[in-house]
């Protein structure tokens, strides 16, 4: 009795989802019963069909479209006819554009160092030491659910000239003149940046390290490992996901961030970002902003590409 | 020995966390323009200012619809995804995969401004809608992560058991999966909502006149008089934050205990 009522509302199930897959002209969609488990591989494409609608028409065509223009010439309000390649070109050539790039790139991999090194220790205490795992998962979230921007321009408030530092050294009286040096340069975009993206450190490597089977722990100590070992041997390597993930999760929003260069960077520490801005809402030159955008998402793609082959490598290497 | 010096450490982070947020409710309450120590005086006028402001409301209005649609609709797109990839062994999934999270190896400027020349190219005016499209980029990812793990990490022995002992797809569904998959899909609710109710890059380019609450922030931060009002919003925002998580907590509890009871 249940038997049939099951089939009956699986067929239903599967009736509704099976409308027309993208990829139909796989034979293993077609035929039915190929799938895993019983189940129908056109269900598994059918699901996934919404998905890759939505990011096709909000991310491939945009960047289609950003591809085109960027081999375009601005002219006037307008672009001018014909395609060239000159904003590569100025993108590649100009020095000062290379000193974003490289600057933007080298601020990123400090923050995301800096911020994987201090939360790696976080995340291990709350897997494995803390008694109330959820209260502390709370307690280290809360800090990121005030604003983004706040969270950056509390920073300029701490560092700044007349800010909370330097107002309270000097009426500590351990200083006489406000320090000038906390503020506006890539130290200040460094510490802000560390801060604001905590979260995306703590939370994937802790994930990772929650997942490990305890009793491979067990195991290694059983077997005569010592703590620092055993740590280096299953707990490390097995949360290594988390680490890369974190990584990734921070080295590619900071490398591309405009606030926090715009509020606390100065000079100093303008990044990429800034410079793009500008070609869209200042001076109004879309092919340069575009080819900036393009080599920018490029670069970030390749650094992050590497990072994670050779961590993956490394991982199994060690293994 | 070493779980102490973990746990002094533990609280030493909490510290370095929570300092700079503290900022905002500790001068939000200050009687002085000027964001310095000493303070000097109690108020809550910043309070009273921020309280008459319509712009920041309806800016709050916007971000609060931007945020909800995002995360309901990126979590069930997540949630269908991360079902596909992880229950059928299918064709390509492993590059419809890479393609659906894509976003996250994209800095969101390129993709606030990507949108934004299609917009243009369409002829289409910038609004919440775009606004929404571009969070959904951003999110899905997220939400696609985070319920992977999730699938990845449950047992599917138990949807096979479920099955054997003859529950139909829905009972197997409703009594495994979504129980299973609850946490997963709060975490993807929770985290997708906070990135669109919080992001401001994709926003800047694409809301135009319609504000979110960043952009309003964003532009109240030019005004140094009217610095004290936004670190009091700040506040605000945390406050309920706070509240939200409690409550949050104490649903899952509820949640738990039913379950026992009803099994």
């Amino acid at each position: 009795m249940t038997q049939r009522q099951g089939g009956f509302k699986q067929q239903i199930l599967r009736f509704g989802l099976r409308w027309t897959p993208p990829f139909s002209d796989n034979p293993a969609a077609k035929g039915g019963d190929v799938a895993d488990n019983g189940r129908n591989a056109g269900e598994g494409y059918a699901l996934l069909t919404p998905t890759l609608v939505v990011m096709g028409l909000a991310l491939a065509a945009p960047l289609a479209l950003m591809a085109v223009t960027s081999l375009k010439d601005q002219s006037g309000m307008g672009f001018a006819a014909g395609w060239t390649l000159d904003q590569y070109g100025a993108v590649l050539g100009r020095a000062s554009y290379r000193l974003l790039f490289l600057r933007s790139v080298a601020i990123s991999a400090v923050v995301t160092l800096v911020t994987v090194a201090l939360a790696y220790p976080m995340a291990y205490f709350v897997a494995f030491h803390a008694r109330r795992k959820f209260f502390w998962l709370v307690a280290l979230t809360i800090p990121f659910w005030t604003s983004y921007l706040l969270r950056v321009f509390a920073w300029k408030i701490i560092l700044g000239y007349g800010g909370v530092i330097n107002s309270g050294l000097m009426r500590l009286h351990l200083i006489d003149q406000p320090l000038g040096v906390l503020l506006y340069n890539p130290f200040a975009v460094v510490v802000t940046l560390a801060h604001a993206w905590a979260a995306f450190a703590i939370l994937p490597i802790y994930v990772s390290l929650e997942k490990i089977d305890r009793s491979l722990l067990e195991a290694a100590s059983d077997l005569g490992d010592s703590a620092l070992r055993r740590f280096l041997r299953i707990t490390l390597p097995l949360s290594m996901p988390g680490v890369i993930g974190a990584a990734v999760l921070i080295f590619v929003p900071t490398t591309g961030d405009f606030v926090t260069p715009s509020l606390v960077g100065g000079p100093a520490g303008t990044m990429i970002a800034n410079l793009i801005e500008v070609q869209f809402n200042g001076v109004g030159n879309w092919p340069l902003g575009a080819a900036l955008s393009l080599v920018s998402m490029a670069m970030v793609a390749v650094i992050a590409g590497l990072f994670v082959a050779s961590a993956r490598a490394a991982a199994k290497a060690a293994r | 020995m070493k779980n102490k010096s973990l746990l002094l450490y533990a609280f030493a982070y909490l510290a370095f966390l929570y300092v700079p947020v503290l900022v905002l409710p500790v001068f939000s309450f200050n009687d002085s323009q000027f964001i310095a120590f000493p303070l000097s005086g109690f108020t809550t006028r910043w309070y009273g200012a921020l309280a008459g402001d319509s712009a920041m409301q309806h800016a709050l209005g916007n971000s609060l619809k931007v945020g909800i649609v995002t995360a309901l609709l990126s979590t069930m797109l997540g949630l269908a995804a991360a079902r596909a990839v992880t229950r059928y062994r299918l064709r390509g999934a492993g590059a419809a995969l890479g393609f659906i999270s894509l976003p996250l190896f994209i800095p969101d400027i390129v993709l606030g401004l990507s949108l934004l020349m299609l917009l243009g190219a369409m002829g289409l005016p910038l609004s919440l809608a775009a606004v929404m499209l571009g969070h959904l980029l951003v999110c899905v990812p997220f939400a696609l992560t985070v319920l992977i793990a999730r699938f990845e990490g449950f047992d599917r022995n138990l949807e096979e058991a479920s099955a054997d002992l003859g529950e139909d797809g829905w009972m197997t569904f409703w009594r495994i999966t979504a129980p299973l998959m609850l946490p997963g899909i709060i975490a993807s609710l929770l985290l997708t909502f906070i990135t669109s109710f919080d992001e401001f890059l994709v926003a800047f380019f694409l809301s135009g006149t319609e504000a979110t609450l960043p952009i309003y922030i964003w532009g109240q931060l030019r005004f140094p008089e009217r610095l004290p009002m936004v670190l009091a919003l700040g506040a605000v925002i945390l406050a309920v934050s706070v509240v939200l998580v409690i409550c949050a907590e104490h649903v899952r509890n509820l949640g738990v205990k039913n379950r026992v009871v009803g099994a």
